[in-house]
């Protein structure tokens, strides 16, 4: 218990704060890395997924492309990105392998979002939507006013999965001489200073928990099926074999 | 004529280095595959059991749980709440925290993961006794089942198919986060995966993120196979 004590010392000694390599600058480094990578997860993924949810298109993509986030190690990909073309060059802010780390982020942010928006869209009761249309309702009136209501919950969950794993990846950057609160660890271990170890395990645990609680109050703010209990299936039941409805067979009817 | 001899040997490693040499450094390099596979053999073992156990650990753990939780709202939600924290907190923090207690060992990788696959497999364990439809335990229990013949003869060959899922997810997600291991030096392939990016070895890096890949599809598979071998009924309703 010794290290604890000494890392809390760490944390509290405002002179380990300090410095291009203290813990401010790492911390900063990892924000900005799970933010930046956060809203371009959102701005890419969100509408990819949500638009081939309303047209019940490019199902088996939108479901296994969590299947391969998941089977691809984080390290693997930031080990290839780092030693290829993209290399470890510092990019402003993001420091180290900033590119390389961003780039990595994004496509392990992606699977999350695009998965659970679609499968939020797709799982939306094929009879809401048609009675929606029959009372005229455009294209994008069924979308925005029925489908994307009915499936926030789903695409929240899937915003919050993203952003936990980004911040856990952005951690992992630090393994390939990267960015972030990960070099905390690193340093610790190589030099057998486990105060700086369990110091660096708190701030990435911590700042994970608030991640979470933060994107837990947003997702209960937002959610306008909150009043609505009894929705057994909140996206987090993991079902790799989820297969897609196609909406082909009612496209054909009408 | 040694001088020649010495020249020509010269003159074939000039021409023809292997490709894993530094000064070639391929990423795609098959003959690394050849001079380094007792090394990659041994890690692939290492890394195969390092995922095993962690998920079988897992497994029971989620299942004991999960069965002394189910009926019990407020030990549900505590469970179901401590395994998201759990899941929350990033592999390299709980690895740095274990290493507190358990050292440079296995066992923190080990532990580590098990509670990963478990705060996987809870709900799907939870998930899949749920879908148990009440009018079938009804019946069994008009029958005359008892709770352990109900739990072992009914409900628990109606969760498997959900469990399957759960234990497919958390299999193939251990592969990938064994590789982290590195970092208390019990990472499987992931401590040759460490040791080439730090000496920018290509061929070892790419060898060994697609052996992960390979593993966890492979892992995969005899997960689908088991699963169809003990619910032969999911059979015609997957087609």
């Amino acid at each position: 218990m010794n290290e604890l004590a000494g890392a809390i010392d760490l944390l509290l000694e405002p002179e380990s704060w300090k410095g291009s390599d203290g813990l401010w600058t790492q911390l900063v480094e990892q924000v900005l890395l799970t933010v930046t990578a956060l809203v371009l997860v959102l701005v890419v993924g969100l509408p990819l997924a949500l638009w081939l949810g309303h047209r019940g298109r490019g199902g088996t993509f939108a479901i296994n492309v969590s299947n391969v986030g998941r089977a691809v190690p984080v390290f693997a990909v930031l080990g290839l990105l780092a030693l290829g073309p993209i290399g470890t060059a510092t990019l402003g802010p993001y420091g180290r392998a900033g590119l390389a780390t961003l780039i990595a982020l994004v496509l392990f942010g992606l699977p999350p979002v695009i998965t659970n928006s679609y499968v939020g869209v797709r799982e939306v009761d094929a009879e809401i939507v048609e009675a929606a249309r029959g009372t005229g309702m455009s294209e994008w009136q069924v979308f925005r006013r029925i489908e994307l209501p009915l499936a926030s919950q789903m695409v929240a969950n899937g915003v919050r999965l993203a952003l936990v794993q980004l911040w856990a990846t952005a951690t992992i950057a630090a393994l390939v001489a990267g960015p972030g609160l990960g070099n905390v660890i690193t340093y610790g271990f190589s030099n057998n200073s486990y105060d700086y170890v369990i110091a660096g395990a708190i701030l990435v645990a911590g700042g994970a928990l608030v991640l979470e609680g933060l994107a837990a109050v947003v997702e209960r703010r937002v959610d306008p099926m909150r009043r609505v209990t009894g929705s057994r299936h909140d996206g987090l039941v993991q079902m790799p074999e989820m297969t897609a409805r196609s909406r082909d067979s009612t496209a054909a009817e009408s | 004529m040694s001088l020649v001899a010495d020249a020509s040997n010269v003159a074939v490693l000039a021409a023809d280095p292997p490709c894993y040499a530094r000064t070639v450094n391929s990423w795609v390099c098959p003959e690394y595959v050849t001079r380094y596979a007792p090394e990659l053999w041994e890690a692939t073992v290492q890394h195969v059991l390092l995922t095993v156990t962690s998920v079988v650990l897992g497994l029971v753990l989620a299942v004991a749980l999960s069965l002394a939780a189910r009926h019990r709202p407020k030990a549900r939600s505590l469970l179901l709440g401590s395994t998201t924290l759990v899941y929350t907190i990033p592999s390299l923090a709980m690895f740095s925290i274990l290493a507190q207690a358990t050292g440079l060992t296995p066992t923190t990788v080990v532990i580590g993961l098990a509670l990963y696959s478990l705060s996987i497999l809870v709900r799907n364990v939870l998930a899949g006794l749920d879908s148990v439809p009440d009018e079938v335990v009804e019946a069994a229990t008009g029958l005359g089942y008892g709770r352990l013949r109900l739990l072992t003869r009914i409900e628990a060959p109606l969760a498997l198919p959900i469990v399957m899922a759960g234990l497919r997810v958390a299999t193939v997600s251990t592969v990938a986060l064994v590789t982290l291991g590195t970092i208390v030096a019990y990472g499987g392939l992931g401590n040759m995966l460490a040791n080439g990016i730090d000496d920018s070895f290509k061929a070892q890096v790419l060898t060994t993120s697609v052996l992960c890949v390979v593993l966890a599809v492979l892992l995969d598979l005899v997960i689908v196979a088991f699963a169809r071998l003990v619910t032969p009924w999911t059979r015609g309703a997957a087609a």
